[in-house]
């Protein structure tokens, strides 16, 4: 947190604040936030209604097929997004790596994802994400995980999902888990909890707030493996508050056509006739991938603890 | 209007995108009806809107798709009081300052700057004055929020942050670059349902509310 004077030296302004950085995921709610590799993937995402973009060099699924070490997207590409649209840019650091962290808050994106895409660079620690102005978004399978995010400051939680596969399997697994964790702790006695949160491996606290309010205390949305207009329906259906679509775009035959609709689809998520609409005459989705063919090594979602 | 107790205020919230639930809690906080607003056949029966914050581009799109733009205008120009906050602010204004043309709703007559503040790394909260309301000054959450850059005669301007104005009125529509949505003061969300009340207890209504959402 950070305190400045506004330019008239009378009214203080605080920065970073929980408020401020949750809120943004607020802002965000109902709406699709896309994958972009350069700027003019940008606009066609933000002509097509994003409510943001997610900056990164490789979309997961050829990050995937590349192999190697995945890293934070070089800054020259970032800015060239920042400057290329007027939606909120985000970007991936990899996990732990607080050092890219800082880099991109430097930068000015938006929102950071402590991503599970990139290749980790700490295996014991997640980046302590209090520390910083910029909020996080950050991954998660179970609703452990996902208050140990949120104990280390992330704002905003995502399902991971399997990324790079346009399968929406692990995505329908990750946010199912979450809402079943979720309707557990509301059940649960006082007693319980306690057992529960040692159990989860996440704060009392946060069990505590869980119980007492019957959803995850920041914003969550899903991603991973999200193809389709129909996906991202499915997905709100079940519980997320917005989605995040990855290679299911630019990998698709039609990408603006497809973002279209996949952003129309996720506002009316409830409306079989407009899913049917908008789902209609796309072209070729992605070429998906069967997650078991990945093997374990293939996974990205254990990514992460 | 007559009976001991009148029926609450219909009001329905722009649904596209963004921060509607929060906007539902704080007018049912002060005893309002909501309804979420999607499509134009949503507005039949209400009393007021509420454009809540996300984002204007995307609200643009996909309410220009199903005409649910010009409806809206169509309802504010018959005197539908609205309450725009953050993007919906910039959808009510006359104009963007410095910004590519983007579909509106437009109306009011202030130009607005998007994202004037800076990137979310600058976004802040803030006591704010807003005389309007009395004391003490509102806690302001500016999230790449906007300021209006122009405002001509019709409107009244309600607070003032780093010299610029943050909160506007006129007839029909109020604005704030800020979230009170986002936080416990509801002083705002009820000058706005005591505006939908007169201005719906003067006026001969018709249709029927269909369903609560």
């Amino acid at each position: 947190m950070s305190d400045e004077v506004a330019a008239n030296g009378a009214q203080e302004r605080a920065t970073g604040t929980e408020t401020v950085k949750a809120g943004l995921a607020r802002m965000l709610k109902g709406g699709v936030i896309m994958d972009v590799v350069d700027a003019d993937q940008a606009r066609i995402a933000e002509d097509a209604g994003a409510c943001a973009v997610m900056a990164l060099e490789r979309i997961p699924a050829e990050i995937r097929k590349a192999g190697g070490v995945a890293r934070m997207s070089d800054p020259e590409m970032i800015m060239g997004i920042q400057e290329a649209v007027s939606i909120p840019v985000m970007a991936k650091c990899r996990i732990g790596h607080h050092v890219e962290a800082q880099v991109l808050q430097a930068l000015e994106v938006d929102y950071i994802d402590e991503s599970e895409v990139l290749t980790p660079a700490d295996e014991a620690s997640h980046v302590d994400k209090r520390a910083f102005t910029v909020p996080f978004v950050c991954g998660a399978t179970d609703l452990g995980e996902a208050l140990r995010r949120i104990a280390e400051g992330a704002a905003m939680i995502r399902t991971k999902g399997e990324a790079g596969t346009g399968n929406v399997v692990e995505a329908v697994r990750h946010m199912k888990t979450i809402t079943q964790g979720i309707r557990r702790v509301v059940s649960a006695t006082a007693e319980e909890r306690f057992a529960i949160a040692k159990e989860m491996a996440a704060p009392l606290e946060l069990v505590e707030w869980v119980g007492a309010h019957g959803r995850l205390p920041v914003v969550n949305f899903s991603a991973g493996g999200i193809a389709t207009p129909a996906d991202a329906a499915l997905m709100m259906h079940l519980g997320a508050e917005g989605v995040f679509v990855g290679s299911g775009i630019f990998l698709s035959e039609d990408p603006p056509a497809r973002a279209r609709a996949i952003v129309e689809a996720t506002t009316h998520w409830d409306d079989p006739a407009v899913v049917a609409r908008v789902s209609r005459g796309l072209r070729e989705a992605m070429p998906g991938l069967e997650i078991g063919e990945l093997g374990d090594g293939g996974l990205l979602q254990t990514r992460g603890w | 209007m007559s009976g001991a107790t009148p029926p609450p205020p219909r009001i329905g919230v722009l649904a596209v995108q963004g921060a509607v639930s929060e906007h539902q809690a704080a007018l049912g906080d002060v005893g309002a009806w909501t309804r979420r607003v999607r499509a134009p056949g949503d507005l039949v029966g209400l009393d007021g809107l509420v454009i809540p914050g996300g984002e204007s581009t995307t609200f643009g799109l996909v309410a220009g798709e199903s005409g649910l733009l010009p409806a809206v205008r169509a309802q504010i120009d018959e005197g539908m009081p609205v309450l725009g906050t953050c993007a919906g602010m910039i959808m009510l204004a006359n104009g963007i300052a410095g910004g590519g043309p983007q579909p509106l709703v437009g109306g009011m007559d202030i130009v607005v700057r998007r994202n004037a503040f800076g990137r979310q790394v600058h976004s802040f909260e803030a006591d704010v004055e807003v005389p309007a309301l009395g004391a003490p000054p509102m806690r302001g959450i500016f999230i790449r929020a906007p300021w209006i850059e122009a405002a001509g005669p019709s409107i009244e301007i309600l607070a003032e942050h780093g010299g610029h104005p943050v909160a506007a009125r006129d007839a029909t529509r109020i604005v704030t670059a800020f979230h009170p949505e986002l936080t416990g003061d509801r002083r705002l969300h009820r000058m706005f349902v005591e505006r939908v009340r007169a201005s719906s207890g003067a006026q001969h209504k018709e249709g029927s509310v269909v369903g609560a959402q």
